[in-house]
């Protein structure tokens, strides 16, 4: 039986606060039935737990340096304190503060959270990973350090919490065990939002503290400001990849297609997440396979930062976020584009669509469109001629949370697939209520030490759940199967959990883009666009 | 002397508690504009809500007028507020503790309108009695009524709500020593009040009294014949006048801070036009100076929002 483990728990020095056992991991439907057929969760290496903080669970995010002495410890509390103290001042965080104050100030602990997540539900309910646990700690730190000055009558309305080094690592780590999907957020009667406390925390930590996951930060925003894209790609690379893939998708379709660049007063600046040219290069080729036969007025930029869409400061810093998304207004008016349209990347979606939305001013707030609603109207009106039947195999649809829950883009996609995916299936739930592919906030870009595993074991499961629900009758692997997944992040989670649980090998599933499948069966170009093979 | 009091207490009570809530209305109200997070489904998305699409489906949708509904609105938010239907939908097990308490408590929010009512119409010569006539005998049936109804309903709630804080172990690990003594003084109020309306007050007269000298502020008869407070009904006045003015200083607060938590936060999708107020706001919120310490930021307190979001490039290469 798991040991329970209580807010105020979170304070006190031990080796481990939670365990990760895998026969606690929520049962997976068949094939994958039985503990014993799926892989064993890889264990934190000892040097790794020696070097850094990783008395949390059986995982690492950040990679905290253990301190040496005690005034290193000392150090970092002080400097977590003056964090804590600017994040509720209007100042320093006009960006959140009121949906912040409201949710600290108004959660009734009625657990109603801990259903909706899929974190907590993957894990075997492991107490730590509930919604409300991260966030009672952080709103008892609030409300000792911040909104009172403690004391007796503090601790009586508000709960016990101490603040120390262990308290803070493991705060700093915790806020790296939610994919920010808000599905809790969705369910709570009151509107208390857990995955914007996480958020939040994060903040403090990356903009008083430093403290961010280096995948997203140094590897990602930072480097992304610096040489164009997290990829590392500058615009000489980027445009060399395009060109050989438009020599690619044109010998695959039989059609020439040149991609367009810097092209001054085009309709549409196109902006694709970097890491598309990179790691699924048909992508992009497909949109310019489209946006050419639909004869489109559109370009691509090759000035810093507006050749990659993503900007990840929207999981973990404020300043990272607007600078980027600041880059990317600043190419689309240099270019004098009617509208910037957003390539599958879900959190670019709403980046610089909603989020970005009071940040961009003047001539600053060029106009964005969802891809989605961009190709919808290409297919519906019939400037792109299809042929279903090409794609007559089983599709189901991965909602990317930040399109969906999070903008309300919902249909168009839907709609695209009931015209060239006859064998289209929903899985459940999905739309606004669906389950995040277990890459959200940057996991899917994150493997430091064992954290590929605790992704592919738990944050990954419930959607690899769902998948083999949506092909329960056709897991045959005769029978190819295909996961439209329009999002770049949700693709890189999505391979990585295929491979963990060899899902093309052995049942013949495969995940892709929504282009690539428009492509497939384009009356106009050559059959066989999608390359059935795990990529 | 002791009806003076009491009357005093009750209007001091009432003072703190609209007093309590205009302050912290105001002070969310007045916090600076956010940036948007919204959550769908957003109610008043025309045509749109029941799947949860949002305006942005539109193909240049900044060319378009947006369809907003209020009774898309509405649809959403009376069941939301009177039946917990989201507490009913996500958690039903705790529905059944939740809901008794919430509607007990509607019903009691009614109990006194009903009461207020009563007073002035007692005040203005009707006669709201068993014998009253259609609008009296009205006034007077509904009155005991919804009292007992409230009463009964809250009290079920709140023990259902305590038992299981006390021995729900997922719950009590998350319960604080005052939300113990919040429930508790729910409880210690109801029972207090249904043994007043038991024992000496059973069709609700007295209080209906006591509410017509509130409402006519009638100081002079406080202590009069025909219906002087019981000790019991005194009590239920105490607790029930510290009950509500308590109530908007803590937490359970939410029955009126969630309609910023919709309105401004879950359903605020209004976007960014140009020369729009909100535009205006964002111009000065960009002013806001930043003192954020980490080294990619350096505020210094003197750099503005917009200093540091321009400034980006060159901080990152150092």
């Amino acid at each position: 039986m798991r040991r329970r483990i209580k807010v105020e728990d979170i304070s006190k020095p031990s080796p481990k606060l939670a365990e990760l056992r895998k026969e606690d991991f929520k049962p997976l439907p068949p094939p994958f039935e039985k503990p014993d057929s799926t892989p064993d969760f890889a264990p934190l290496g000892e040097k790794a737990r020696e070097r850094y903080e990783a008395s949390l669970d059986d995982t690492i995010a950040l990679s905290i340096p253990k301190p040496k002495n005690k005034q290193e410890e000392n150090e970092l509390v002080a400097k977590f304190l003056s964090g804590l103290q600017k994040l509720f001042t209007k100042e320093n965080n006009w960006t959140f503060l009121q949906p912040l104050l409201l949710s600290m100030d108004h959660c009734a602990a009625c657990h109603t959270c801990s259903e909706a997540c899929h974190i907590y539900e993957a894990s075997g309910r492991n107490p730590i990973y509930r919604p409300a646990y991260r966030s009672e700690v952080f709103r008892r730190l609030y409300k000792k350090y911040v909104k009172s000055k403690g004391g007796l009558l503090q601790a009586w309305r508000d709960g016990e919490i101490e603040l120390n080094w262990t308290t803070v690592a493991r705060l700093a780590e915790l806020s790296y065990r939610c994919n920010l999907c808000r599905r809790c957020a969705q369910t709570c009667p009151i509107g208390v939002d857990n995955g914007l406390i996480a958020h939040e925390i994060r903040k403090l930590f990356s903009q008083e503290l430093g403290i961010a996951a280096k995948e997203l930060h140094e590897s990602g925003s930072v480097l992304q400001l610096k040489v164009g894209s997290s990829t590392g790609m500058n615009a000489a690379v980027v445009k060399d990849n395009m060109e050989f893939i438009d020599e690619d998708v044109s010998e695959k379709t039989g059609m020439t297609i040149a991609t367009p660049w810097d092209k001054e007063g085009a309709d549409i600046l196109l902006i694709h997440n970097a890491g598309e040219i990179l790691s699924w290069p048909m992508n992009p080729g497909a949109f310019a396979v489209i946006f050419e036969s639909a004869g489109l007025s559109w370009t691509m930029a090759s000035e810093l930062v507006g050749y990659d869409s993503v900007n990840y400061g929207v999981w973990y810093d404020d300043v990272q976020f607007a600078r980027v998304a600041l880059k990317h207004a600043e190419v689309a008016k240099k270019l004098k584009v009617k509208k910037i349209v957003l390539g599958e990347c879900g959190h670019a979606h709403k980046a610089l669509t909603v989020i970005a939305d009071r940040v961009l001013t003047g001539d600053l707030n060029i106009p964005r469109e969802s891809c989605m609603v961009t190709l919808e109207q290409l297919i519906v009106s019939g400037r792109i001629k299809v042929d279903p039947q090409r794609n007559d195999f089983p599709v189901t649809l991965h909602d990317p949370c930040n399109l969906v829950r999070l903008m309300g883009i919902v249909e168009p996609q839907r709609r695209i697939l009931r015209r060239i995916a006859p064998r289209f299936r929903e899985m459940e739930p999905h739309g606004v209520h669906n389950y995040c592919c277990g890459g959200g906030s940057g996991f899917a870009i994150m493997s430091g030490h064992n954290f590929g595993d605790w992704r592919n074991q738990i944050s990954g499961r419930k959607k690899l759940e769902q998948i083999l629900n949506a092909f329960k009758d056709e897991l045959n692997p005769s029978i190819k199967k295909f996961v439209c997944t329009p999002c770049s992040n949700c693709k890189g989670q999505l391979r990585d959990l295929f491979n963990y649980y060899d899902l093309w090998d052995k049942h013949s599933i495969l995940y892709d883009g929504l282009v690539e499948l428009i492509v497939n069966c384009m009356s106009d170009a050559k059959p066989g666009f999608i390359e059935w093979e795990m990529h | 002397m002791v009806g003076l009091i009491l009357l005093m207490f009750s209007y001091v009570s009432a003072v703190v508690f609209l007093a309590a809530i205009v302050c912290r209305a105001v002070k969310v109200a007045r916090l600076p504009i956010h940036l948007r997070w919204e959550l769908y489904p957003v109610a008043h998305e025309k045509g749109r809500a029941s799947y949860g699409g949002s305006y942005l489906e539109e193909p240049d949708w900044w060319t378009k007028p947006r369809q907003s509904s209020l009774l898309g609105e509405l649809k959403v938010m009376i069941p939301e507020i009177l039946l917990l239907a989201g507490v009913w939908e996500h958690n039903r097990k705790h529905w059944f503790r939740s809901f008794p308490f919430h509607f007990g408590l509607y019903l009691l929010a009614g109990l006194i309108a009903l009461l207020l009512v009563d007073g002035i119409a007692t005040a203005a010569g009707a006669n709201v009695s068993a014998v009253g006539g259609p609008l009296g005998e009205t006034l007077y049936h509904l009155t005991y009524m919804m009292g007992y109804a409230g009463l009964g309903l809250g009290l079920i709630g709140s023990v259902a709500l305590l038992a299981r804080r006390t021995f729900d172990k997922d719950y009590s690990e998350y319960t604080k020593k005052a939300d113990y003594f919040n429930l508790a003084f729910f409880i210690v109020t109801f029972v207090v009040a249904l043994a007043a309306h038991t024992f000496a007050d059973p069709d609700f007269t007295t209080l209906r009294t006591y509410f017509a000298r509130l409402v006519t502020f009638d100081f002079s008869s406080a202590n009069v014949e025909p219906t002087p407070l019981t000790a019991l009904s005194a009590l239920e006045v105490v607790l029930a006048s510290l009950l509500l003015a308590y109530i908007p200083l803590t937490h359970m607060s939410h029955f009126f801070t969630k309609w910023f938590m919709y309105h401004d936060i879950r359903w605020s999708d209004e976007p960014n036009l140009p020369g729009s107020k909100i535009e205006r706001q964002i111009g000065e919120v960009l002013k806001y100076p930043v003192s954020w310490s980490a080294s990619h930021i350096r505020g210094d307190g003197k750099k503005t929002w917009g200093d540091v979001a321009t400034s980006g490039v060159e901080e990152n290469k150092q």
